[in-house]
């Protein structure tokens, strides 16, 4: 079950060559600088702009295709599009925007009651898009594009035009969304954090050019692309919880082949999170400190070593059994600790310096 | 004000005429408007220019060249009187036609003023959710025009009740038929003492043009908010 994508198209600016490939369950996201063709891909997918060559298909129905001509106008195609500027029609009440797209389509397995409750909008249900607040009326857009009973579901940046309490408001229906309704989501970002929290995979893009496509561990994790390149990079990893201890207010970790303490969370046993962990947090160590307040110290073997921007550091990338971590040192701890490829080195992670996403902390 | 019966008759035939010609001209100059802002295709700068022509031509030459189009004799008038019995020369419905020519430029003008300030991302929005051509005109393209619209359409009947040289060419001035306000004035005064008439008749006029341009800012401001801006 693949979602194909590939697009050739000038324009007077830029020349854009784009493909990839990606599951179609979870969601994909498509991260880059603006400018890069994370727009057009979107509104190529949605029928909107018809590039010079193209082919899409989800798990092989074809929506576009220049070779053989076929090309599904958008009101045809069952592809949700949700935008940065919501869009929401002023003369409709926000229930008549949410049903706009449900009554021109066929009854189908995404419920009107449900999509309400999990968007929390029934309160809002009888006013006009006018009364409402962004992080609202985005609330409300991404209701009415899921109600179309989309087989594929497009949000441009919905998330840009919102400042960061209104985030940090819509994130958590976002991760309920995508674990409650199983539907394929291609969404735009240029934030690492929706990138690590909500993503799966990732179609990393630069210039009209894909530099890289995979799953988000592995792509947040490489020390030779561009998002290691942000002062902000720092590596990714699915986890379980796997105990909580009362008496350290800690919550032991399983992921990546390792053990990871965090401060106490608010999750289930057996749940699963995911831990970002920033690659300037992380210390290198030949042989393992005592007496030291951290909890955590993870081995793992040096795999690539790349110079950050002006020389001034390296990203090293530190394979684990079963992924892998960023950590961002000095040239000149490089020298003292001998450290190539092939090394092997303990990782220091201070607990508190671990994000945990997609599980809530208490308090 | 004490008008008599023939006067209230030239007030009532008013209203019927501006009516008549804002019902029937206000579909066409939708569709005109919407032609002209959507599409792209040869001629398109000619089919402007012929809309707005009444508005630049002396009301007479538009009355004369209805004349030649839908006398009796005339291409299109012929052809009306000879299959459908119509006949619009020295008509109420004549008279409506000259209107409806006359303020067809303002109509046409005001609703593309509306089109062009539509948001094309709602109609995009509409795409995606599957909403065809016919359904996105109906559902949302319109409504979100129709303060131009019916603004359009109000300041259309306001010109429509002082419509003269087109209709008095065309429909001539006969009392009861073809005798609207501004006929009736023009009448009062080829008559020696008919001053106060006139001046009677000209303060209906000029109260009836008030009234429609009044409404025509309410109706504005009132649709706006119904629409949610």
């Amino acid at each position: 079950m693949t979602l194909t994508f590939r697009m050739r198209h000038h324009f007077p600016a830029i020349d854009m060559d784009m493909g990839f490939e990606t599951p179609s369950s979870g969601v994909t996201m498509l991260f880059g600088p603006s400018g890069c063709g994370k727009t057009t891909i979107i509104n190529a997918a949605a029928g909107l702009f018809r590039p010079d060559e193209c082919h899409i298909s989800i798990d092989g129905k074809v929506l576009g295709d220049t070779k053989t001509g076929i090309w599904l106008p958008p009101e045809r195609r069952r592809v949700g599009l949700v935008f940065q500027d919501a869009r929401l029609f002023p003369h409709m009440s926000i229930e008549t925007n949410l049903r706009f797209g449900m009554r021109r389509t066929e009854p189908g397995s995404i419920r009107f009651d449900e999509v309400v409750d999990l968007l929390g909008i029934r309160h809002l249900l009888a006013r006009r898009p006018k009364t409402l607040s962004g992080g609202e009326r985005q609330r409300v857009a991404i209701g009415r594009g899921l109600l179309a009973q989309p087989h594929l579901l497009l949000m441009d940046e919905p998330l840009a035009s919102l400042d960061a309490p209104r985030k940090a408001e819509i994130l958590p229906f976002l991760t309920r969304l995508k674990t409650a309704l199983k539907l394929p989501i291609v969404y735009v970002t240029h934030s690492p954090d929706e990138l690590s929290q909500l993503g799966d995979s990732v179609v990393l893009l630069e210039k009209g050019r894909v530099v890289a496509c995979g799953s988000v561990p592995d792509v947040a994790g490489r020390a030779d692309l561009p998002l290691g390149q942000r002062d902000d990079a720092g590596a990714v990893l699915v986890c379980r919880v796997a105990e909580h201890d009362g008496d350290s207010a800690l919550t032991r970790l399983e992921g990546g082949g390792v053990t990871l303490w965090v401060p106490n969370q608010d999750a289930e046993i057996g749940a699963a999170c995911r831990v970002r962990i920033p690659a300037r947090e992380v210390i290198l160590a030949r042989r393992s400190p005592e007496a030291i307040s951290l909890h955590n110290i993870v081995p793992g073997t040096v795999r690539r070593m790349t110079d950050g921007p002006r020389r001034q550091s390296v990203l090293v990338e530190i394979a684990l059994p079963d992924g892998v971590l960023l950590s961002r040192v000095t040239p000149d701890a490089i020298s003292r600790l001998a450290l190539e490829p092939g090394s092997a080195v303990l990782a220091l992670i201070k607990s508190t310096s671990i994000e945990v996403l997609g599980a809530t902390t208490p308090g | 004000m004490n008008l008599t019966a023939e006067e209230w008759t030239a007030v009532r035939l008013t209203l019927i005429v501006a009516a008549r010609a804002v019902g029937f001209g206000l579909p066409l100059a939708v569709i005109t408007a919407w032609v002209l802002v959507r599409h792209r295709f040869p001629g398109r700068s000619l089919l402007n220019a012929f809309v707005h022509l009444p508005l630049v031509l002396p009301p007479v030459v538009t009355g004369w060249l209805l004349l030649i189009l839908f006398g009796i004799r005339g291409p299109i008038g012929s052809l009306l009187y000879d299959y459908l019995g119509i006949r619009l020369v020295f008509t109420t419905a004549g008279a409506s036609l000259a209107c409806a020519v006359m303020t067809f430029p303002v109509m046409v003008r005001s609703i593309r003023l509306s089109l062009e300030a539509a948001d094309m991302g709602l109609e995009q929005a509409a795409r995606t959710l599957g909403a065809g051509r016919l359904d996105r005109l109906f559902n949302i393209t319109l409504p979100l025009a129709s303060p131009g619209i019916l603004v359009g359409a109000v300041v259309a009947y306001a010109t429509c009740l002082g419509e003269f040289g087109a209709v008095i060419t065309f429909a001539a001035n006969i009392p009861g038929q073809t005798q609207t306000l501004p006929l009736a004035i023009y009448a009062a005064l080829q008559v020696p003492g008919g001053e106060a008439k006139a001046a009677e008749l000209s303060m209906v006029s000029l109260t009836l043009a008030l009234i429609g341009l009044l409404l025509s800012e309410w109706l504005g401001k009132r649709l706006n908010v119904a629409l949610g801006r």
